[in-house]
């Protein structure tokens, strides 16, 4: 069977879900293989996942190289892995990672690319959602190996166990691949809560929280549902919550089952990164504010009342 | 310093976008116009990078786009970008990134750059992958998604968001740059600078001149192809409730109505 290459998205070793979800669509196309790229001894983490989500076989490469330099290492690395093994597709996470990597591997290979594809048929034609929802695309690469880039939560990871064959890569990276190296990774902590890309539930606060302190609500409730935490610009901007927490145009993209934007008002940079939120709930105290055109359930209301009732009230319902 | 700056006109993003019904590409001749907003930050960036780096340096805009597309231009020229160089070709309709990236890199070879800005992102493609296809293609480090921006010693230097806290990246010129809106707050152009943008230099280019296959750009050739695409019906407006003191369980009703409880 034609196999069909996914690039592990991971942190520290560990899958991210989108990985499984790459898996659970690549298998509609074909056989898939995972490619692993990071520091040494990484992949341990990474084996046991991948199998269980129907890997037949893992390519590994671990070096310094991959995560001292931006990008450009694992471009040359995926790009190397098509010319040998000819794959019918190539699959990455829509993270701005992923989308940078598969730009240069596109380049490299002399392939097409779609980006932030919502949905991949069997046949390769991948779905785009544009324009703010309004028009779905159907298409397809015409050129070289399929490249398509899958945003997260775009289906269920379905288990189905593959061999999880290791295959070592030999990590020997060009000049033009350390172009640009990276000085320092600094980590800013808020650890703990789902990760924002993965998240099946997103809890937004924006300028309406008034202050760093109000992100204690936001926190509350979205621990409440078991939901990561986001934020408009107005909110990082002003350093009451840490800037990878921005969703929107310049932030994070993401598609929860659910999303609920406490004290936004909608501008259309921040729909720009949420507007694909299967269901969208919005607290706001204006009810004229523009969120509320997007909302399948929109309370008008002071979110310092409301927000404390909602979470006690789930936490009780919950049990 | 030589500075090229990458400045796309897009659709306005309030006004209504489609697709043509004949191709399958926007349908640019109906809307409204302006600069893609992050490509304003891209210039600012320019602007104050030459400011702190001398009066040699020259910041140039780069369009590629239909003859329009030179309102754009002029507004970054007015902004106080010293000239610009517009690409534009009938064959260029309907260019995917790929080859966009392609036809932008022909003619950036022939321009002498230190440093190459462009937006992360356009409101149109939405695609956020111009500085890696161009890193790519002219064999420069890809320095993309910048809030910060520090230029000396031949080196650029980034700090850049990631998933988890931020990365602080370093190249040697000439690099690939790309920004994000926090970098800093774009100027308005005053009237001066409107006055001065009417006489900058501003060389227009087909794709003959720049060199570029006509075979490698436009619709025919697209690495990709749009096989169907559908308008959804717009979002059906919800449910907007007013809280009366039982806000919070009204939510959570929803909630449990859309078994998310
Ligand atoms: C190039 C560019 C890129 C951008 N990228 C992004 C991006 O990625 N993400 C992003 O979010 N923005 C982005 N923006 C900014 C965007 O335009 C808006 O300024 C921003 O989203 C506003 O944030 P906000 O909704 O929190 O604030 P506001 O627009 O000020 O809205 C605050 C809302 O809170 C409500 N409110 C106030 N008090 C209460 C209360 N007690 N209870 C209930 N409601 C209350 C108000 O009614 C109001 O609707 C970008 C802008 C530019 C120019
Ligand atoms: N046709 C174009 N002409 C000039 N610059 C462009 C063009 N298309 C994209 N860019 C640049 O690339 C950035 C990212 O655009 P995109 O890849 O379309 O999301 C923009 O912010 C511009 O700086």
């Amino acid at each position: 069977m034609a196999e069909v290459l996914v690039l592990v998205d991971h942190l520290d070793g560990v899958p991210k879900k989108v990985t499984y979800e790459l898996l659970t669509k690549a298998r509609d196309l074909g056989e898939p293989s995972a490619i692993f790229l990071g520091a040494p001894g990484q992949s341990a983490a990474a084996l046991e996942g991948l199998a269980r989500y129907g890997a037949e076989k893992v390519y590994v490469a671990e070096s310094e190289d991959i995560t001292g330099y931006l990008t450009a290492p694992k471009a040359e690395i995926v790009a190397g892995l098509i010319a040998a093994k000819s794959p019918v597709a190539v699959l990455f996470p829509s993270s701005a990672e992923g989308k940078e990597v598969a730009a240069r591997v596109a380049v490299r290979t002399g392939s097409g690319l779609l980006t932030d594809a919502v949905d991949l048929a069997a046949d390769g034609t991948a779905t785009q959602s544009i324009f703010g929802g309004a028009v779905e695309v159907r298409s397809r690469v015409s050129t070289g190996t399929n490249l398509v880039t899958l945003r997260p939560n775009s289906t269920p990871p379905v288990e189905q166990s593959g061999a999880a064959a290791v295959e070592q890569l030999t990590v020997e990276l060009s000049d033009s691949a350390k172009g640009a190296w990276i000085v320092e990774s600094v980590v800013e902590g808020k650890g703990g809560r789902p990760d924002l890309g993965d998240a099946s539930v997103v809890v937004s606060g924006g300028r309406g929280v008034g202050a760093a302190d109000g992100f204690a609500l936001i926190e509350g409730l979205a621990d409440s549902l078991g939901a990561a935490v986001g934020a408009s610009r107005a909110a990082t901007d002003a350093g009451w919550y840490p800037h990878q927490h921005q969703v929107g145009q310049t932030g994070r993209t993401v598609s929860p089952q659910l999303y609920v934007a406490v004290g936004i008002s909608g501008a259309i940079q921040h729909r720009a990164g949420m507007q694909t939120s299967k269901t969208i709930v919005a607290i706001n105290k204006d009810p004229e504010a523009p969120i509320f055109e997007l909302a399948d359930f929109g309370l008008v209301g002071d979110l310092f009342t409301v927000v404390p009732a909602l979470t006690e009230e789930i936490i009780k319902r919950r049990g | 310093m030589n500075i090229v700056v990458l400045v796309k006109q897009v659709p306005d993003t309030w006004a209504e976008r489609k697709l043509s019904d004949s191709d399958k590409t926007l349908d640019r001749a109906s809307v409204d116009v302006v600069m893609n907003e992050i490509d304003e930050y891209a210039v600012e960036e320019a602007l104050k990078v030459k400011e702190a780096s001398g009066d040699d340096s020259t910041v140039t805009i780069l369009t590629m786009g239909p003859e329009r597309a030179v309102e754009t231009i002029r507004k970054a020229l007015s902004m106080g970008a010293d000239k610009a160089v517009h690409l534009t070709d009938e064959a260029l309709h309907g260019s995917c990134a790929l080859q966009t990236s392609y036809a932008l890199a022909k003619v950036l070879e022939t321009l002498h750059y230190d440093l190459v800005i462009c937006g992360s992102e356009s409101t149109d493609a939405r695609l956020s992958i111009m500085a890696p296809l161009l890193a790519e293609r002219l064999g420069r480090p890809q320095l993309s998604g910048a809030r910060k921006l520090t230029v000396g010693d031949g080196t650029a230097r980034i700090e850049r968001q990631t998933e988890n806290g931020y990365d602080v990246v370093e190249a040697a010129l000439p690099a690939i740059v790309s920004v994000v809106e926090k970098i800093n707050e774009p100027r308005y152009p005053s009237f001066k600078g409107i006055m001065a943008a009417k006489k900058k230099p501003l060389t227009t280019l087909t794709l003959a001149d720049a060199g570029i296959e006509a075979d490698r750009v436009g619709l025919a050739s697209a690495t990709s192809s749009v096989e169907s695409f559908s308008n959804r019906p717009p979002r059906q407006s919800g449910q907007i409730v007013k809280d009366e003191g039982d806000g919070g369980s009204r939510v959570a009703d929803f909630l449990a109505s859309q078994k998310f409880l």
